[in-house]
């Protein structure tokens, strides 16, 4: 196992196109690395180069103390689980795990030993004689892995691993990979353009977009504390609403100015005066969670801002139903116990808890507070 | 589909049945020939059955047939075309796989153009590279040699099987190749090992339609190869244009069948594995 640095690492193709604009991640030893965010926005790019499948334009790659630039994939102790799976269609199971050790010349016995470890860690002992093209997704998944583990690198590349899965199985694999992790405590690297995945898998967590990584920190830091409103956008389901609105004086400090077709409400915000006083009278737009509107039953607490606002839509999804009503002209998904959802049509009352609200600059999408 | 002969389908297999016969009517006419005596030929029906059949025709076409001077029958010219074409069809196929591998596996600066001016070269008529050629052949000393023959039928054929090669390659995910870069495989052991055991399908399309085209060629074989080197095609054309003596055209139907067979013989022996790979292929998880 290894810790992985990444300075300052960019990539620009012949044709002058930039993939990545400077790139700095770093995780220690055992840490699982997500580098999630929309297509194109260069993190499979980013993961063939920490495996050197792809050059680097500049800045350096180090896993442990090594500096990786100029290695040639054999060379620098890695293993890749590909998208597609990438088992050698005319071997077997055994020879699909067996082959990079035989390339490494590793002596028979011991092959067979590994081979052996790794079926049975991931019970496919019973497939081994089998070819690819007769496993089931699941299966392939699970030889993919097995080849890579065989090989004990320092560090385990994953390439959307999970996305030819069917939904119920995705799930299933994905605490798969969470427990192998926990019990090897190996450096894993996780490509996902999937929100959830990074979410649940990840000890660090790398959004990126255009080349740019937008925010670097824990699930829960990125999840609580988006830098910009993209990040805050990408993160979450259903994701973070975003209403536009004014920034006013409020009892106690600042508020924001919310109307329904009802009425209007002023909410306080948690934020330092100081901070927002340059923003008096202006726009912005205030971001708030879906589970942080809802109805008084599930606030649990005394005392939140309030209002009675018109029900456009429900989709109740078993544990709650969202409620998607209409504030400042922007539709808003609340999160309400499923009991105290009223019907379209109707008026209901949501409670703001407005603690872990967000602000941002409306022009620059930056996170004013 | 409960009435399978309805009227629709009775003129489907009518216009198959016809365009069957059309198809057929010269290959029987041909064998039947073929086994005639002359003196049958002359009294008979182009369509009739022999009277007797008689191999005789046969024998006289395979050993002892004159093309011009010289009356050593086909057999000579058919070695002659099998020396010329096995070896071109190998080398040329094998050029093409690796051709293939290189230009949609390991794309370099500049393959994509290397791979249009290969693929130009499928377009080039014969007829443009004769002088060229024979110059050239010349200048190497393989003038009226198969081994000359050999070398620009690999030369041409390459651009064809390149494009094979390179369109089967382009189909299998290059992710093969990057897990195998990074099992720490090279250049050679992930061709040889994960590329070319899925290649089969793609080995026999090359093959026969190689097999056909070289063991067929004409154009190239009259120019570039006279007398004792001269492969079938050139001798069939010889032989039936002697015009000595009695046309004999029981010797002449035998000497095109004996020409055609190993093309006939490559498509009923491959092309059932060729269907057989494509279907093996087929079948997805």
């Amino acid at each position: 196992m290894a810790s992985l640095s990444i300075d300052n690492v960019c990539k620009t193709y012949n044709n002058g196109t930039d993939v990545l604009k400077g790139i700095d991640i770093a995780i220690d030893d055992g840490q699982f690395l997500i580098l999630v965010g929309p297509s194109g926005c260069g993190k499979s790019t980013l993961l063939n180069m920490i495996a050197g499948l792809d050059d680097i334009s500049s800045g350096d790659i180090r896993i442990g103390a090594r500096r990786v630039n100029d290695l040639s994939p054999k060379d620098r102790d890695i293993a890749m689980v590909f998208q597609s799976y990438a088992l050698y269609p005319s071997m077997s199971v055994r020879q699909n795990i067996s082959f990079g050790l035989e390339i490494r010349k590793q002596p028979k016995a011991e092959i067979d030993a590994t081979v052996n470890r790794v079926a049975e860690m991931l019970q496919i002992t019973h497939l081994l004689d089998r070819k690819p093209s007769q496993l089931s997704g699941g299966q392939r998944q699970r030889v993919a892995m097995g080849r890579a583990l065989a090989r004990n690198p320092s560090i385990f590349l994953f390439d959307e691993p999970l996305s030819n899965l069917d939904a119920k199985l995705r799930v299933e694999m994905r605490t798969e990979i969470k427990l192998m992790h926990q019990r090897l405590k190996s450096t894993i690297v996780y490509v996902t353009h999937d929100q959830i995945e990074a979410m649940t898998l990840g000890d660090r967590i790398a959004v990126m977009k255009d080349g740019i990584v937008q925010q670097f920190g824990s699930p829960q830091e990125i999840y609580d504390n988006p830098a910009n409103l993209f990040v805050a956008g990408f993160i979450g389901s259903p994701s973070m609403n975003f209403i536009p609105a004014t920034v006013v004086e409020a009892p106690g400090g600042l508020g924001v100015k919310v109307c329904d077709d009802h009425g209007c409400v002023v909410l306080p915000l948690p934020h330092d005066r100081a901070k927002l006083s340059a923003w008096i009278g202006k726009e912005v737009i205030f971001g708030i969670r879906p589970e942080q509107i809802t109805d008084a039953r599930t606030a649990h607490r005394e005392g939140l801002p309030q209002m009675d606002c018109h029900v456009k839509v429900i989709e109740p999804t078993g544990p709650d139903t969202l409620i998607f009503v209409t504030l400042n002209d922007t539709k808003v998904c609340c999160r309400a116990h499923p009991t105290e959802a009223k019907r379209p049509g109707d008026a209901m009352q949501l409670v703001f808890d407005v603690s872990k609200a967000v602000l941002f600059d409306p022009k620059t999408e930056v996170r004013i507070a | 589909m409960a009435n399978k002969l309805s009227i629709g389908r009775l003129l489907v297999y009518a216009a198959l049945a016809l365009v069957a016969l059309y198809y057929l009517l010269p290959l029987y006419v041909m064998l039947t020939t073929s086994f005639k005596t002359l003196d049958d030929i002359r009294q008979g029906n182009l369509l009739s059955l022999p009277h007797a059949w008689d191999g005789g025709a046969w024998a006289k076409a395979w050993a002892s047939a004159c093309t011009g001077i010289e009356c050593g029958g086909m057999k000579g010219f058919f070695w002659n075309s099998v020396k010329m074409t096995v070896p071109a069809v190998l080398i040329s196929t094998m050029i093409g796989a690796v051709n293939g591998y290189v230009v949609s596996m390991w794309r370099f600066k500049g393959s994509d153009a290397l791979f249009t001016l290969l693929l130009v070269g499928c377009f080039i008529p014969f007829q443009v590279v004769l002088l060229p050629m024979a110059q050239l052949l010349g200048w190497l000393g393989l003038a009226n040699t198969t081994a000359g023959l050999v070398l620009v039928h690999v030369i041409y054929g390459t651009a064809f099987t390149t494009l094979f090669f390179r369109n089967f390659y382009v189909t299998v995910p290059d992710e093969l190749v990057k897990a195998g870069r990074i099992d720490g495989a090279g250049f050679w052991t992930i061709f040889f090992r994960i590329l070319l055991p899925v290649s089969g399908p793609i080995f026999v399309v090359c093959v026969i339609w190689q097999f056909t085209q070289i063991w067929n060629d004409f154009l190239f074989g009259v120019v570039f190869a006279a007398g004792e080197a001269q492969p079938i095609t050139v001798a069939l054309n010889n032989l039936v244009n002697t015009s000595t003596g009695v046309k004999e055209y029981n010797v002449d139907m035998a000497s095109a069948i004996i020409a055609a067979l190993p093309t006939l013989f490559v498509y009923m022996v491959a092309g059932r594995y060729f269907v057989r790979g494509l279907t093996a292929g087929a079948v997805k998880g």
